[in-house]
């Protein structure tokens, strides 16, 4: 990356002014708030580094209103000691992604939102994307804009704030944010059961889901996985109930009654509960390492499908989260992310996307780390791009890949 | 009564009105393509009643393909196309002009697929929104966000509305619920966002398009999420001596980490007028009311209501009233589902749909009481308190010219509360043509100029669902 400098403006206004200038002297921006997921997208270059590092502080908080607002800056941690101390938490989950880079920064907030990054209750509670009610950002022109609010319906005017989440920092620089947050829940428990192969997991987390039990966390650790996760020997796949005490009880009953196949399940208390969901969340069985690690979003029940594919024709790992939906895979080989079998593999089981979220910068350089696009709805989104950076300014490069040729 | 301004029909293409119609004749079959002029005044509004334009044609096709030739043929021409589900638009979203062709999605009423493994449900756009739960709701599913018409509005006027309904303090919007569709840009292309798969690719567009108000394209196929339907739900219905006291309740119910699948609030005007119209037994005798609805097993209800009552009788409840039968359960919800077309029985009205945080209710509730007193008019409250999203019903006389100015003005000023207590113009009705001019008190003209740009990216020519939204002569800035 060369930059000769960062900058850490201290508001949006300096932001903006930042902005400006790097448009007028055509330079570009790379945007970060702690760096702790820099190594995410295509390798790209930029002339500086525009941090969002000194825009912090919760700016309002009324427990009763269920919503957050902070400065993008502000560190994750701050914002869940705040919400733990009256109860309250982001439903969405985020992981803390830290562990698979090998980084030392602080997330932030505003990192969640641009990241568009949510946990194992995704399944139930929505992304991170539909937690974000409102957002303030300075585009590509140094303009300081605002969309959305901190309501959770609103309808009025085009909902840029979606737009926002996920997009990398492409668009512009979050300088605040404003979060749905809710309750959280009095106790939870997890239905462990041991030994289900593949198929027959799918099938028991899609009975699980489709009773009333509200399941809350749905996932297969395979054999490996589950034994590094401290579930035992052999295949274990989790499902997670919370809630008030007296209801998570009743509910157990009913998801226990509603599997009759699940005659091998063990229960775990509330801390084993919540430090499992922990792992899973922050996708631990894979960290510590280099090697190129899938998250590869598809329907549910074509997630076991799409995996066993893969691991045919090369050497890895998987895990399943969401239902199914979500396959964390890992891939021995260092030197290769084997793309074309992946991508190859989510089109043939009903299709959905993979994007490449580790690997060594020169394995990502020649290959397209987000899934490429159908091309009419790739010319729309570079339009929609150039209608928020028509400079392009921000993140050069990062979520569009060109072919392989060595970024400018 | 100031008359909400259109842009001016293209004289051009007014005056090239039988060619157009014919080219459309070639593109659809003769029963998809409506010309007479008596045929197209059902088409000249929607549930925004005051202002009615008859459009140059309207189209009702039976398939994606045709919607896109009809586009195609519109972006080629320079014709302005009005997207429009089943026209129940309160805000005007769907209201033509005489250089427009009408763009119905009508008779695209089929449900493709519902795949109950995957939970979700892949219909074409034209299927109203409560046949989806109708066609699950044996298998123990529903789909979520129920809007008030719901018996008769579409998933494309959903999606183009983001609409709500009562239970999205627990469910969330048509955007939560909303996986994937597929749609025709203006320019005809025919694209695909999203899926069954649970998040997006590249820049959420799905999430863009969702309440874009029929300006980004026109939605022909939508792929929904199912939820499994809970153990059972009960309401309980709380009469309170002031809307005050009801509020706090709310705000402690909450506090206490209890998330209800719904809270309405009711005052007295709307209590009144609901109970002479649906008879659902609300206490006469107190100043606000709160319905409250839990889901579960009995034995769960049974738990969260009596955390719920305890916090109630805390605040001093007048009234409690528990609901002991499905068809007590379902009595007290006609009163509540009834209170739109109850109080047009009594009067006019228009209906306001701003959203405010939630800590903002009893301050809004008392300044929105000393707004319609100013103007010498009468208001009802019924709305969403668990979710802020408010519904004062404004009663006036539609023909007293004079009255009925004064309640527009009281709507506007209501709406301005609403966006300075940190809240929005509206939360599921979206701005048509209605809210269109308020814009610029909820944001700045370079927020509205950011949003108008990411609009041209799917639009250039500026022809989709034109005069809505977006003050006019920002539109016409951007256009020109």
């Amino acid at each position: 990356m060369a930059n000769d400098g960062t900058v850490i403006p201290a508001s949006d206004d300096e932001a903006a002014e930042i902005v400006r200038e790097a448009v007028a002297k055509g330079t570009t921006l790379e945007i970060a708030g702690g760096g702790t997921k820099r190594g995410i997208g295509q390798p790209f270059a930029a002339d500086r580094l525009l941090s969002a590092a000194g825009l912090t502080g919760i700016t309002q908080y009324n427990p009763a209103e269920l919503v957050l607002t902070a400065r993008a800056g502000t560190p994750v941690a701050e914002i869940e000691a705040a919400l733990d101390e009256n109860g309250q938490m982001l439903a969405f989950e985020p992981g803390d992604w830290r562990g698979l880079f090998g980084a030392n920064g602080v997330p932030t907030i505003g990192a969640l939102a641009a990241a568009n990054i949510s946990g194992p209750r995704r399944l139930i509670a929505g992304a991170a994307r539909d937690a974000l009610l409102g957002v303030r950002f300075v585009n590509g022109s140094g303009e300081a804009i605002k969309n959305g609010g901190r309501v959770m319906k609103n309808v009025t005017g085009l909902d840029l704030v979606k737009l926002m989440a996920g997009s990398w920092g492409t668009l512009g620089l979050i300088t605040e944010v404003s979060f749905k947050v809710l309750p959280r829940a009095e106790t939870e428990t997890t239905l462990v059961i041991h030994g289900a192969h593949e198929n027959e997991a799918a099938n028991l987390m899609a009975a699980a889901v489709g009773t009333s039990a509200e399941v809350s966390g749905a996932a297969h650790l395979p054999e490996g996985v589950a034994g590094r996760s401290g579930l035992g020997d052999g295949a274990a796949t989790v499902l997670r109930l919370e809630g008030f005490s007296e209801s998570v009880t009743a509910r157990l009953g009913r998801l226990k009654a509603a599997l009759p196949g699940a005659a091998n399940a063990s229960e775990l208390d509330e801390a084993a509960s919540k430090a499992l969901w922990v792992k899973i969340r922050d996708v631990a069985p894979f960290t510590g390492g280099t090697k190129p690690l899938w998250k590869i979003s598809v329907a549910p029940m074509a997630g076991h499908d799409v995996a066993a594919m893969i691991l045919r024709e090369v050497r890895g790992e998987a895990f399943h989260d969401w239902q199914g939906g979500l396959v964390w895979l890992q891939l021995d080989d260092e030197g290769d992310a084997s793309a074309a079998i992946v991508r190859s593999a989510v089109a043939k089981c009903g299709g959905g996307h993979a994007t490449l979220v580790r690997a060594a910068e020169d394995v990502r350089a020649a290959t397209p780390v987000f899934q490429e696009q159908a091309a009419p709805v790739a010319a729309l989104a570079e339009r929609v791009r150039a209608a928020l950076d028509p400079a392009g300014v921000f993140n050069p490069g990062r979520m569009v890949w060109n072919g392989g040729r060595k970024a400018a | 009564m100031n008359q909400i301004r259109f842009l001016d029909p293209r004289p051009d293409i007014v005056a090239r009105r039988d060619e157009i119609r014919a080219g459309l004749a070639e593109l659809v079959p003769a029963d998809c393509l409506v010309t007479e002029e008596r045929e197209l005044v059902p088409f000249e509004t929607d549930a925004f009643t005051a202002y009615r334009r008859v459009p140059l044609a309207v189209v009702l096709p039976e398939t994606t393909e045709q919607v896109a030739a009809v586009m195609k043929y519109c972006s080629a021409n320079g014709v302005p196309v009005i997207p429009r589900g089943a026209g129940t638009s309160l805000a005007g979203g769907a209201i033509p002009q005489e250089d427009a062709v009408v763009i119905g999605v009508s008779k695209m009423s089929r449900i493709l697929e519902i795949d109950f493994e995957n939970r979700t449900a892949k219909v074409q756009a034209g299927v109203t929104n409560l046949r989806i739960s109708d066609e699950v709701s044996a298998d123990g599913f529903f789909y979520a966000p129920d809007p008030s018409s719901q018996l008769a509005c579409t998933i494309a006027g959903n999606i183009g509305m983001n609409s709500g309904g009562a239970h999205c303090l627990k469910y969330g919007v048509t955007t939560n619920n909303l996986l994937g569709v597929k749609m025709v840009l203006q320019d005809g292309t025919v694209i695909e966002l999203g899926g069954k798969a649970l998040d997006a690719e590249g820049y959420d567009l799905l999430g863009l398009v969702c309440g874009s108000e029929g300006q980004l394209g026109i939605v022909t196929e939508a792929v929904v999420r199912l939820i499994a339907k809970p153990e059972g739900a009960r309401p309980v219905l709380f009469g309170f001596d002031s809307s005050e006291v009801a509020g706090a309740c709310v705000a402690d119910i909450i506090g206490e980490g209890i998330i209800p699948v719904a809270i309405e609030f009711m005052d007295k005007p709307a209590i009144d007028i609901c109970e002479a119209f649906a008879h659902a037994g609300y206490p006469m005798d107190v100043e606000a009311l709160l319905i409250v609805e839990v889901e579960g097993s009995d034995d769960e209800m049974d738990a969260v209501l009596r955390k719920i009552i305890a916090i109630a009788k805390k605040h001093n409840v007048k009234r409690v009233k528990e609901s002991q039968s499905a068809m007590e359960a379902a009595t007290i919800w006609k009163g509540r589902k009834s209170a739109f077309g109850a109080t047009g029985r009594v009067a006019d009205y228009i209906c306001m749909d701003g959203t405010v945080p939630l800590g903002q209710l009893s301050h809004v509730l008392r300044e929105t009481s000393a707004i319609v007193d100013k103007y010498g008019l009468r208001v009802a409250n019924v709305f969403h308190a668990g979710d802020g999203n408010m519904h004062p019903l404004i009663l006036y006389d539609v023909n007293d010219p004079e009255e009925a100015e004064k309640a527009e003005a009281a709507g506007a000023e209501i709406l301005k509360l609403c966006v300075d207590a940190g809240g929005c113009l509206t939360g599921e009705h979206g701005v048509g043509i209605e809210k269109r001019d308020l814009m610029l008190h909820q944001f700045t003209e370079t927020d509205l100029n950011q949003q108008l740009r990411v609009r041209a990216a799917f639009d250039p020519s500026w022809l989709l669902n034109p005069s809505k939204v977006f003050p006019l002569d920002l539109e016409m800035r951007k256009a020109n």
